[in-house]
């Protein structure tokens, strides 16, 4: 039960974008294209779940004077595996994301986790907790996505869907993300009846 | 006090004993992919349509028609491998120069079977540098065969339809020669661009900046292999 909700938590009522407004950035930056958005969601999961299960394995040796250098060594360290992974293996994509995907490294998701959750509790909780930020992440970044490729480019994975002159060049720029993203925690907010304090 | 530092340096030491066997595992790999790349670039850029091919297709396709040649600043062709050169790239201009022992090169392909050269481009657009190839027919070293750009980070839907279908095949059949003078192609503003004028094409509708940025690294590379097509008319 307890496992259940450590792994659901995350993806809607704490989810980390829509509820506690973490990494804005990356979700902004990379949801042009679906395709983007899936791999990006992948590669930050592996890294939250990684990383988180890392230093709850090592949280009872970790002084915690240094544990934000560890902290971010090992972030740092799954990034740029997976940053080289995606250039082995999927090169076209890795192409457009390496920069974002460097960048997961600042992504606040990721130490937010490490430090707040994975400090304290044992690995296999703090492995779900990863894997349920980095979905709940995914799932929004995958929204906000699919709204502005199909009306930005009238695509859906690069199927066309909508007419050509449907496309509207708005939601491929960064207001279209803001706007995208404004309506979607709006709805969430209102479902769960959420109120900042 | 003590066992903090060992600490940190085991964790130090191992992390970058993982992304080293990492990097050097993905090596060969990576550089296939990167090779890869630039071979569909080139194909793409003298209109052979890339989508059917098989990565084995296109390394034939480049054995079997396409030459890599080398030539120095004078125009010669010069005895060295592509491998030999290093390339710099000027952050500011988005130059590439290619050296080997101080001396400056230039790169440049030949697809033998449709007499067609094939040089490379960049540039500075308006949020990152442009890199191209852009496919010459070496029959009168003027007529425009293809465009294509590769590797840019402009702005979706704006900018980066430098690597639309519409904007690259605009380009075919221009001419970059008029006489002995070297005019290259000019982006217009969008719609302005006369359809029986050889030397213009419509520029992107909302990225001016891309656009003569694609104006001037044309004019900028076409004219370092000024003294290649000179040698050769």
């Amino acid at each position: 039960m307890k496992n259940k909700k450590t792994f659901i938590d995350p993806l809607i009522d704490n989810n980390p974008i829509t509820r506690q407004v973490l990494g804005i950035c990356s979700a902004l930056a990379v949801t042009v294209k679906v395709e983007q958005a899936l791999v990006m969601t992948l590669a930050l999961t592996f890294v939250v779940a990684m990383s988180n299960t890392i230093i709850s394995l090592l949280r009872k040796y970790i002084p915690s004077s240094i544990r934000i250098i560890i902290q971010l060594t090992v972030i740092s360290t799954l990034v740029i595996l997976i940053d080289k992974i995606l250039q082995a293996y999927m090169y076209e994509i890795s192409k457009t994301l390496t920069v974002f995907v460097t960048l997961i490294i600042t992504n606040c998701i990721v130490m937010g986790r490490a430090d707040a959750y994975a400090m304290q509790n044992n690995v296999k909780d703090s492995f779900l907790d990863g894997l349920g930020n980095g979905l709940g992440y995914g799932m929004i970044l995958i929204a906000v996505a699919f709204f502005r490729e199909l009306f930005g480019f009238g695509t859906i994975l690069n199927f066309q869907i909508l007419p050509e002159f449907l496309k509207n060049g708005l939601m491929t720029m960064p207001p279209g993300a803001f706007i995208i993203l404004g309506l979607i925690i709006w709805v969430q907010r209102s479902l769960t009846s959420y109120v900042e304090e | 006090m003590k066992n903090k530092y060992v600490f940190i340096v085991t964790i130090a030491i191992v992390c970058s004993l993982v992304l080293s066997l990492a990097a050097e595992g993905l090596k060969e790999r990576t550089n296939k992919n990167v090779e890869i790349d630039i071979k569909k670039n080139i194909l793409n850029a003298i209109g052979v349509n890339i989508n059917n091919l098989t990565i084995l297709d296109m390394d034939k396709y480049f054995i079997d028609n396409i030459d890599t040649l080398i030539i120095d600043m004078e125009g010669n062709i010069a005895n060295l491998l592509i491998n030999d050169l290093n390339t710099i790239e000027n952050k500011q201009t988005g130059t590439v120069k290619y050296f080997n022992d101080n001396q400056e090169y230039l790169p440049l392909y030949k697809e033998i079977k449709k007499n067609i050269i094939i040089i490379p481009v960049s540039g500075k657009g308006l949020w990152s540098s442009l890199f191209g190839y852009f496919a010459i027919d070496a029959n009168n070293y003027s007529t425009v065969k293809g465009i294509t750009f590769y590797n840019h980070g402009e702005t979706p839907g704006l900018g980066a339809e430098i690597a639309s279908e519409w904007f690259q095949l605009s380009f075919v059949g221009k001419e970059i020669y008029s006489g002995k003078e070297l005019l290259s192609i000019k982006l217009t503003k969008p719609g302005l661009a006369d359809k029986n004028n050889l030397y213009e094409v419509n520029g992107i509708s909302g990225a001016t900046i891309t656009s003569n940025g694609v104006t001037t690294l044309l004019k900028r590379d076409l004219q370092r292999y000024e003294p290649y097509f000179n040698n050769k008319k």
